[in-house]
């Protein structure tokens, strides 16, 4: 075993993932405090071009292949595994991302190799790597390490600055053969990407967003919340849960699988504030968050916190806010 | 078609978790337990499928607290069988050791497809379906929001980042991580479950074959010590938001 680290490059219709940039610093980081190399891997259809913006490491290592162009979870769990297997690095860092999920977990039981997922940090103590992972709806983070020397973890996006690992220039490439596992794509085959549904609103493009979760109970209960939008000049978004319902459309969505957004004043109401969620919102202007529960983890991230019942605290907020107009 | 769902059983996340006296672990003693969300989509999933292609639905689940009512709630709400797996469970298990165990007994029963929940709030060495899929050697998709069953094959659709979606065609028998079904899931009364308590029975196994070290060492679990914890805003609702009017006239976001 080495002391090299292998980040893996994830990429959606030839564009690479902020993740990936996320982990290529974070890697130069550790790489440097374990005296190893960095090496980005690439698994796609070809190597050229990508590979142009992945100078941060010290090498990328390409499996090129026709039959990779697009992900395919069990053949790209094949590819990454093989050369895992062959190479042996210390330390495996691929994004908590849905395709890094199918992944992770997928090199993890292949190879025998300890995973720690939901990671939002990683350190040198003592030689050892130290992740630390955010469990329980992000209510508890936990310091965990591997008992033996390799590791891979899945990192949360938005967990490290993706500028730190953006560099100008690229890296050496080595091309590597796609192994035999991946033959008739391992059971599965791509067939299409599926572009999201044209919106009502783009809620990516709102000064003020007011947005609701499952605190709110009913679908009927959400004209409460649309009121103070309104009040508010803003527009109603929400959490998953409200979206899988079927009690708001898709793209009004926040989070890991809706959109993120920015803007300068996010309401959070009856949201526990998920690591999901947070991936969404964390970097709007101003956050005001209203939860019953005062220790749910929405209140790390809101800059005001009102820990009452959504159904006092909204009518007469909307109110007051009428008033003040 | 034979499905399978495996559930776990989680924390609630409602209730207070209290540490255990190293501050390694959960104290366990008084832990509420509750059937994982997503494992609860993934039966809805399992369900609509048998509704609409026939077959069976087995659920699984280890023999953890309160997992008698979990079960019997599966088959009130239309499974066919349930099957318990027996172990000691008392510190809770890791992700791949209830991977292994579900993959041994899955071995041994009839199984095209294989459903579960994309994640749970437990898995800190990772997520059941993708550990499950590849120690039986099958395929897998995760994240995955629409699936459509037609032979051997399952025409599945996963999610991305944006509400992307990507489409696949999986070979069966194949491991699926549930994140949504078409509808939510159904609702079983208690009634119901009662009727099920008395007229049918959870089966149990114990595989011989089912250990498994994660290999994670848990140093400290804590919680998070944020640099930016919001500042609280007291008193009654009329001071609540009065306050928050104030606050939001100073930055210009109401006029
Ligand atoms: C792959 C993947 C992708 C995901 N993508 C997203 C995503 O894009 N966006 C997203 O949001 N989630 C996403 N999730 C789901 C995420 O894990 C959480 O399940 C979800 O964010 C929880 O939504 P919530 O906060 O509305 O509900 P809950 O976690 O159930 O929280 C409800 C909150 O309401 C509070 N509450 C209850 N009653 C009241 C009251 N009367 N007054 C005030 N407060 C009250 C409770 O204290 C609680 O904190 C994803 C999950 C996975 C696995």
């Amino acid at each position: 075993m080495s002391n090299d680290i292998f980040v893996v490059v994830e990429q959606l219709k030839g564009k690479i993932s902020d993740i990936t940039f996320e982990m290529l610093g974070k890697g130069r980081e550790m790489a440097d405090a374990l005296g190893g190399k960095l090496y980005a891997v690439l698994i796609g259809s070809q190597c050229a071009g990508l590979a142009d913006e992945l100078g941060k490491a010290d090498g990328v290592l390409c499996v090129a292949d026709v039959r990779l162009a697009n992900f395919n979870p069990t053949a790209y769990k094949h590819a990454l595994g093989e050369l895992v297997r062959e190479r042996a690095p210390r330390l495996l860092m691929i994004g908590n991302t849905s395709m890094g999920m199918d992944l992770a977990a997928g090199v993890s039981a292949l190879l025998n190799i300890p995973l720690i997922a939901y990671c939002n940090n990683l350190r040198v103590e003592e030689g050892k790597i130290v992740a630390t992972a955010q469990i329980y709806g992000g209510k508890l983070f936990a310091d965990a390490e591997a008992t033996g020397d390799q590791l891979v973890v899945s990192i949360l996006a938005g967990s490290f600055s993706a500028d730190a690992g953006k560099a100008t220039g690229g890296a050496p490439v080595e091309e590597i053969k796609a192994p035999l596992s991946i033959n008739g794509g391992a059971g599965v085959r791509f067939k299409q990407l599926i572009e999201p549904e044209a919106a009502d609103v783009d809620i990516t493009k709102q000064d003020i967003l007011v947005s609701v979760g499952r605190g709110i109970q009913s679908a009927d209960n959400l004209e409460l919340v649309e009121e103070l939008a309104n009040a508010l000049g803003g527009v109603l978004s929400s959490s998953r849960p409200i979206v899988d319902n079927g009690w708001l459309p898709k793209a009004r969505q926040v989070g890991k699988s809706g959109a993120t957004v920015k803007p300068k004043l996010y309401f959070a109401v009856g949201i526990s504030g998920a690591p999901e969620h947070l991936e969404g919102m964390r970097d709007a202007g101003l956050i005001i968050a209203i939860n019953s529960d005062p220790k749910a983890p929405i209140f790390d991230v809101a800059h005001y916190g009102i820990a009452a019942d959504l159904f006092d605290v909204v009518p007469a907020l909307t109110e007051k806010i009428k008033e003040a107009k | 078609m034979d499905i399978v769902v495996c559930m776990k059983q989680v924390p609630d996340l409602v209730e207070e978790l209290e540490l255990n006296d190293e501050g390694t672990g959960l104290n366990r003693d008084y832990l509420k337990l509750v059937v994982n969300e997503f494992d609860d989509w993934a039966l809805e999933q399992a369900l609509l499928l048998k509704e609409q292609n026939g077959g069976t639905v087995t659920c699984l689940a280890l023999d953890t607290p309160e997992v008698d009512t979990t079960l019997f709630t599966c088959l009130a709400k239309g499974a066919d069988k349930a099957i318990k797996i027996e172990g000691d469970f008392v510190g809770g298990a890791t992700s791949h050791q209830a991977a292994k165990l579900f993959a041994e007994t899955i071995k041994t029963m009839p199984h095209d497809l294989i459903l579960t929940g994309v994640q749970s709030v437990e898995d800190l060495d990772g997520q059941n379906a993708v550990l499950l899929a590849t120690y039986l050697g099958i395929p897998h998709v995760s994240v995955v929001t629409g699936v459509a069953v037609n032979g051997k094959v399952a025409t599945v659709r996963k999610e991305y980042a944006g509400g992307m979606l990507a489409e696949f065609e999986v070979d069966l028998p194949a491991v699926l991580g549930i994140q949504a079904a078409p509808q939510a899931p159904r609702y079983a009364p208690i009634s119901k479950v009662r009727a099920m308590m008395k007229e049918k029975k959870i089966n149990q196994v114990t595989p011989t074959d089912g250990q498994v070290d994660a290999g994670v060492r848990i140093r400290r679990l804590f919680k998070p010590e944020s640099g930016r914890h919001a500042e609280m805003i007291e008193g009654d609702a009329n001071a609540v938001a009065e306050r928050v009017v104030g606050i939001l006239k100073e930055k210009a976001l109401v006029k």
